[in-house]
């Protein structure tokens, strides 16, 4: 039945619940493993400067004496370099996207 | 009859990328069509001179947004071929899977904008709506949709655990579905074969002779596809390539469609039969040599050369896209087809602009 392909399939999808969501009134549903936003635990941090040194984009700048760790989320791919190499697990990746950066605002973070 | 010259792009609404075409038309019929490229050139090949090879894979994923695996799979395996690095068994499981799910999702976001360009929304809504599950998987198993950052030089940086394999049949299973009812419609339907059949033929000798790659070249009957290379975990699975005879537009989109359950039949091989073990080994020291590696994208083979002088950064880095290859016989459907056939041209080879154009 040629002509009736996709009449059968319309009903069909018509009939069953959407797979859309009203985004962004309902948040989008995080999916377990992905690479979303890069997270700074700063309490473990030894600013080693092992990710600012693994770091592709040259998104992270840590300074050992100064204990200061700048993110510029302009930059940042959320690859996960950074992460791997952390000795300390004070870096991970959340599940969530955040927003956009559009703006190159560092983010600065001082040890203690 | 006078001519007249009908300018089409570079922005389009049936282009998904920008590509400019002079179309010089006599009453409705194109008499020619004269392309002009370079809109969204990036000077990505230059980059390789700057940034470290391990570093340059991110760049190469980023090439294209569609097939972005396996522009980072080529790469990785043309420094993995210089300097013999041995990749692990599993890592090279691995490698197919995402290459495949890659392939599934450029193919259905190909059937949903041919859908679109011949005015068959619902379809190409529902095209895509089965293409949002297989990004699900993506994006559970690498971490990304679009850019799945997952392959390095060495092996691959993530593993799908005993659990994620599971999800991932399941899932498939329920594609599988979706995709039969949907390719029914591709295949079947009146108003898709009047729109298709006859339009745009390519004879085998026409593609073969114009160089076309991928399921341009299948669907004009020529057997070609680069995973019978072996690459990757592709020799110890069953394949074989998908070939058309008609070599119309009609022709090239059942070759898609049959690719699509060809990938998930490789996917399930890969998953089934994949090794325990190491997923990466550790690379040391830097390349020195020159490489040439082919591939097969969801758009056709894609070759790449790479030239290294034992530094951290590469001396030479060139890629030959499916879609530049595939150009000169758009060009060459176009001449005396319909105006209204056009959109259906142009989006029958599955034009990659920013590959290209890199």
């Amino acid at each position: 039945m040629p002509y009736f392909q996709m009449s059968w399939l319309a009903v069909k999808w018509a009939l069953s619940k959407p797979p859309t969501t009203r985004y962004p009134f309902v948040p989008r549903r995080a999916i377990a493993g992905s690479r979303g936003q890069l997270v700074f635990t700063r309490d473990n941090c030894v600013y080693c400067t092992a990710c600012a040194k693994k770091c592709p984009t040259g998104a992270l700048t840590v300074e050992r004496a100064q204990k200061r760790f700048v993110l510029d989320r302009l930059r940042c791919i959320s690859c996960g370099c950074c992460v791997e190499i952390c000795p300390k697990d004070s870096l991970a990746l959340s599940t969530s996207h955040g927003s956009p950066a559009t703006t190159q605002n560092n983010e600065s973070y001082s040890g203690t | 009859m006078a001519r007249t010259i009908i300018p089409f792009g570079p922005q389009h609404p049936v282009l998904p990328e920008p590509i400019h075409l002079d179309l010089v038309v006599e009453d409705e019929k194109v008499v020619e069509a004269r392309p002009s490229i370079g809109f969204v050139h990036r000077g990505l090949e230059k980059l390789v001179e700057k940034k470290d090879y391990t570093e340059f894979v991110y760049v190469a994923e980023r090439i294209c947004g569609i097939c972005s695996f396996i522009h980072g799979q080529t790469y990785c395996q043309a420094v993995e071929a210089i300097m013999d690095v041995p990749v692990p068994p599993r890592a090279h499981y691995l490698r197919t899977v995402w290459g495949e799910l890659s392939r599934i999702h450029s193919h259905l976001l190909w059937l949903g904008l041919m859908a679109d360009g011949m005015g068959f929304e619902s379809l190409f809504m529902h095209s895509w709506r089965v293409r949002e599950r297989v990004l699900n998987i993506v994006e559970a198993t690498t971490g990304g949709r679009v850019i799945f950052g997952s392959c390095k030089i060495g092996g691959v940086r993530r593993d799908i655990g005993a659990g994620a394999i599971k999800d991932t049949l399941a899932e498939l299973a329920i594609i599988e579905r979706d995709l039969r009812e949907i390719t029914k419609v591709f295949l079947n339907d009146n108003s898709v074969k009047s729109r298709l059949c006859g339009v745009g033929v390519l004879s085998r000798q026409e593609a073969h002779e114009m160089g076309c790659v991928g399921p341009v070249l299948r669907a004009s009957g020529v057997a070609q596809d680069m995973r019978a290379l072996g690459y990757a975990a592709y020799q110890e699975l069953e394949m074989k390539p998908v070939t058309r005879t008609a070599g119309d537009s009609y022709a090239r989109c059942a070759v898609r469609c049959e690719e699509l359950f060809q990938s998930i039949s490789l996917i399930r091989q890969a998953l089934g039969k994949i090794p325990d073990g190491e997923i990466a080994v550790k690379v040391n020291g830097n390349p020195k040599g020159e490489v040439i590696m082919r591939t097969e994208q969801p758009r056709g083979e894609v070759v790449y050369c790479l030239k290294a002088n034992g530094s951290r950064n590469l001396q030479r880095f060139r890629v030959r896209t499916p879609t530049f290859a595939n150009l000169p016989a758009m060009l060459k459907l176009l001449q005396g087809c319909e105006l209204a056939d056009v959109p259906v041209l142009v989006l029958t080879i599955d034009p990659c602009i920013s590959c290209t154009e890199r």
